[in-house]
């Protein structure tokens, strides 16, 4: 019997975890894909938003900014790739200059650092923007992130002070007993005094399996370009088109914290939390939307497309309460942006729920807030490099030659508290194969690395979730 | 600062680097370095398990590890060392020296100082990505590069009912190896009106075991939740798909032989010139980048399709290295080769004079495939020499050698093009 089950282990249900492992108590975690992070958490803008979106007073507003102020110190302690960054929102014309003082209102609501800028300051802060900007919001309490470094460094923390991660297991169904719930997945039954639903687009369907019919999934899917590193350099800043009629924020362009440059999303109804299928209309909108903002962007240069789906509802709110039919069951749906940024501060409200719930908390004296630590190869000194591969060769063999990934740190990604066993778990951990060849001389060497250290045929090692096998069989 | 000096560096050692490096020793270099980061030297030969390497230098049809394993004897008989495992991690050409570090697990971090260094990092293969095809990403979409890979290397099959999209030769060449492995190749598939491999290939890869070619044509979606299920095929008008005229291809891998890219990131890190024509550096006649002392050749200057080529131009740049490690500094005029119309790019494009002997050789591709055509070249308006040719195409790298009196003519510039009155094949 465990104290806790969370469902989903994406960022939400990886903050859940992060901060009931401060707790004497038993948890799981139950996550469908075969590893954490593949669901929202993979495919998003990785923005921390400073927090001048939101409507004062709604959930979204308040939790955005605990949650990027938490997170300034978890990153650091947990050494996950983050990078503080301005973030502008650009106005053409007058229109547009209303929506930019609508946010600056409300960022002053919010608490957040806001300036409107002219045309000159506003270019001179960000010198990749068009002429036709005329002015902007500005703020400089946003960042970026590795959403999927933020998501696992958090699970690891809660596997090293003992939850029990359980990958492959799909929630199918929930059974109510009288002091606890017993959820069958596909990984076998789970029994637990209590449940935290964090299972992002599927949210709706596990309230669901307790009766709890109110939430409508309404999931909108955004498509992205990734770009090169040359085009990454172009641009010193977040950059957001004013909101449209419909409080649509558009397409942004940004760079990413390994220095690529991202351009999307849009917004469309997505048939299925994973038609992640990217289309061309809608990327030849994202293109020119891009250039709008920033006309010195070359997608000559783009190295990849992705598509991420948010888990919105018919609310328009995060859902973050006890289930009203199920009350050992805890609700953490709706989680679309900004559910990145608050993360850490959802996980902190799903931690007060279970206690308004019922679950006594009390605190473990030995909880170990950290992880092992992360070696990045390419950001060391020529004299820590020397004396890293003098320890150890393995970080002396460059595997991905575009990202300068060596196998001494793949190696070391495949003997963390959890192991990805895919090609692109790999490339989640440590980057090899994210660069502009896209893995197209270094996904055989991974494959086989994986093979090596984890002692399973080269057959059995998919490019990322189970069944996407990479090889049929041996040549003749 | 430097742990070690060499006269000549080169970075890399496939077919470009090997024989820059025998051409180098040959010239007199006493020190020479050849740095490659795979285990064993000979680049993208090793995967070539297919014939027809060779016929040019040296006489006979050999495979590419064959030949690879030739040149790689060659520089085992020369005074130059060969370091493997070893990736350079950077090139810096700062006033008068010049410096590549590098990390092995033999040796760790290394700074070695060059009298010259030698680019001959070769090229990798376009991607999806940047090519934008639209739908899922399911695993089963590769490079035929790293197909090639999987299966003449590590021994394993990568797919059982394959689609290629474009007609690179890499790519043909797959459809005929995954044949002979028992896949059944369903189609090849090109964007262009004609095909962009060696007509040998066509032939010999494509037409013997029946798989369609569809020229004019494009993969305009992949789809498949796990692993590739199909592909959406559209016929392509002026470069948009003709409604109604898709159809869809069952398949479980793609196979995407759609365009070699020059490495050049060491290049452009060390400040280099780049042609944005080719991707590579601009160089002169004897391969020497706009940099000082560095010199670049091989699939990083321009993609070949013949290793012949790559080895000859890469023997010019180990000797000039050699040379200008020794001393020997060319001054004289410059001569800008202009791209005229119907070429795509040229190589070298500059030329000094003073440091040609007899002739030039400038090598290019022409802009489409065409029936009997003139190549002129002109400075200013005065045709300096013409060529005819029977036959081009994009697909094949021509060759023309200026005489070195014809270049006493030319004043600040030359335009090479292809008379366009001649009748084409399209
Ligand atoms: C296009 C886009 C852009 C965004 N940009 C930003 C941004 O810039 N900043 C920001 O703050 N936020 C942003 N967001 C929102 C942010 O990404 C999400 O709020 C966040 O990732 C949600 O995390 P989650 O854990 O709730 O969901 P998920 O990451 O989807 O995690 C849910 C997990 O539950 C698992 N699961 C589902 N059903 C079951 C089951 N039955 N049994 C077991 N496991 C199950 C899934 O496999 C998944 O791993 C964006 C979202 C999108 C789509």
């Amino acid at each position: 019997m465990y104290d806790v089950l969370i469902v989903g282990c994406g960022v939400i249900g990886a903050a859940t975890a992060y901060k009931l492992a401060k707790y004497n108590l038993k948890v799981a975690i139950a996550e469908k894909f075969n590893d954490v992070a593949c669901g929202t958490t993979k495919a998003n803008s990785a923005i921390m938003h400073a927090g001048y979106d939101p409507e004062p007073g709604t959930k979204k507003a308040i939790l955005n900014r605990r949650g990027i102020a938490e997170a300034r110190e978890v990153v650091k302690k947990l050494d996950v790739e983050y990078q503080p960054i301005q973030s502008l929102v650009i106005a053409y014309n007058d229109r547009d200059m209303e929506e930019v003082r609508k946010l600056y209102c409300r960022g002053l609501a919010n608490g957040v650092h806001v300036k409107i800028m002219s045309q000159d300051e506003a270019h001179a802060v960000e010198p990749a923007l068009s002429p036709n900007v005329i002015g902007a919001l500005w703020s400089d309490e946003s960042a970026i992130i590795n959403p999927w470094e933020f998501a696992t460094a958090m699970t690891e923390v809660a596997v090293i002070n003992g939850a029990d991660l359980r990958l492959n297991a799909e929630v199918y169904s929930i059974e109510q007993h009288e002091d606890h719930l017993t959820a069958v997945t596909a990984n076998g039954k789970v029994d637990a005094r209590y449940v935290v639903n964090a299972a992002g687009c599927y949210a709706p369907f596990i309230a669901k399996m307790v009766g709890d019919d109110r939430i409508e999934a309404t999931n909108r899917a955004g498509q992205y370009y990734v770009l090169d590193k040359v085009e990454g350099r172009k641009v010193h800043s977040v950059i957001f088109g004013c909101p449209d009629e419909n409080g649509f924020k558009g397409v942004l362009v940004s760079p990413t914290v390994h220095g690529n440059l991202i351009v999307g999303p849009d917004a469309e109804i997505a048939a299925h939390p994973e038609d992640l299928a990217t289309k061309p209309d809608n990327l030849g909108k994202i293109r020119a939307a891009g250039l709008k903002y920033v006309p010195s962007i070359n997608y000559r240069n783009m190295i990849r497309e992705y598509a991420g789906v948010r888990p919105t509802t018919n609310l328009s709110d995060f859902i973050i309460e006890i289930c009203p039919t199920c009350s050992r069951m805890i609700n953490l749906a709706g989680m679309a942006s900004p559910g990145l940024s608050s993360a850490l501060a959802v996980g902190e409200e799903g931690v007060k729920l279970l206690g308004e719930a019922g679950l006594e908390l009390v605190e473990n004296p030995d909880f170990r807030d950290e992880r092992p630590p992360v070696i990045r190869f390419k950001e060391l000194s020529p004299e820590e490099q020397k004396a890293l591969i003098a320890k150890n060769p393995a970080y002396g063999q460059i595997v991905c030659r575009c990202e300068t990934v060596t196998e001494g740190e793949i190696v070391a990604a495949l003997h963390r508290p959890i192991v990805p066993v895919s090609v692109d778990g790999v490339k989640r951990r440590c980057r090899a194969g994210m660069g502009r060849c896209q893995g197209g001389f270094c996904s055989p060497r991974v494959h086989e690395i994986i093979s090596r250290e984890l002692g399973i045929p080269e057959e059995k090692v998919p490019k990322d979730k189970q069944g996407s096998y990479i090889i049929t069989g041996r040549t003749k | 600062m430097a742990d070690k000096y060499y006269d000549v560096v080169i970075v890399g050692g496939g077919p470009a680097g090997l024989a820059a490096a025998v051409a180098a020793c040959e010239k007199g270099a006493e020190k020479v370095l050849v740095i490659e980061r795979d285990k064993v030297v000979g680049g993208i030969l090793n995967q070539c398990i297919h014939n027809g390497f060779g016929l040019h230098y040296f006489k006979e049809e050999l495979t590419g590890p064959e030949y690879a394993g030739r040149f790689a004897k060659m520089v085992a008989e020369t005074r130059a060392e060969v370091v493997t495992g070893t990736m350079v991690l950077d090139v810096t050409a700062a006033g008068m020296k010049r410096y590549v570090s590098c990390i092995s697990s033999e040796n760790g971090y290394c700074v070695y100082e060059a009298g010259a260094v030698v680019l001959c990092m070769g090229c990798r293969e376009r991607t999806r990505g940047a090519i934008s095809i639209p739908g899922d990403r399911p695993a089963g979409v590769l490079t035929a590069g790293t197909a090639q890979r999987y299966v003449n290397m590590e021994g394993y099959m990568v797919g059982k009912r394959v689609v290629i999209l474009g007609s690179g030769d890499i790519g043909l060449i797959m459809a005929r190896r995954m044949t002979l492995e028992g896949a059944k190749v369903l189609a090849c598939i090109e964007l262009s009106p004609w095909c962009n491999g060696l007509n040998r290939n066509v032939v010999q890869c494509l037409n013997d075991y029946g798989i369609p070619l569809y020229l004019s044509h494009t993969i305009t979606g992949i789809y498949g939740s796990d692993r590739v299920e199909k592909v959406v095929v559209s016929k392509m008008d002026g470069g948009k798909p003709v409604p109604g005229m898709e159809f869809e291809i069952e398949c479980d891998t793609v196979l995407l032989s759609v365009g070699l890219i020059p490495e050049n990131e060491l290049t452009r890190n060390a400040g280099i010139q780049i042609n944005p024509r080719t991707n590579g550096a601009v160089v002169f006649e004897n391969m020497m980048t706009m940099t000082d002392g560095v010199f670049a050749c091989g699939n990083v200057l321009h993609v070949h399709d013949l290793v012949d080529f790559v080895t000859a131009e890469s023997m010019k740049a180990g000797a000039a290295a050699a040379e200008y490690a020794k001393g020997k500094r060319v001054g004289g005029n410059i001569v800008d080769v202009v791209s005229g119309d119907g070429v795509n790019y040229t190589v070298p494009s500059k030329i000094r004079p003073e440091n040609v002997e007899k002739g030039v050789d400038i090598f290019f591709r022409t802009n489409h495939p065409r029936k009997k055509s003139v190549i002129t070249v002109k400075s200013g308006d005065n045709q300096i020499a013409a060529f005819k040719r029977d036959y081009m195409a994009p697909g094949e790298m021509e060759k023309i050698t200026i005489p070195k009196v014809l270049l006493a003519k030319c004043s600040g510039s030359m335009t090479v093009s292809v008379d366009d009155a001649v009748e084409e094949v399209f």
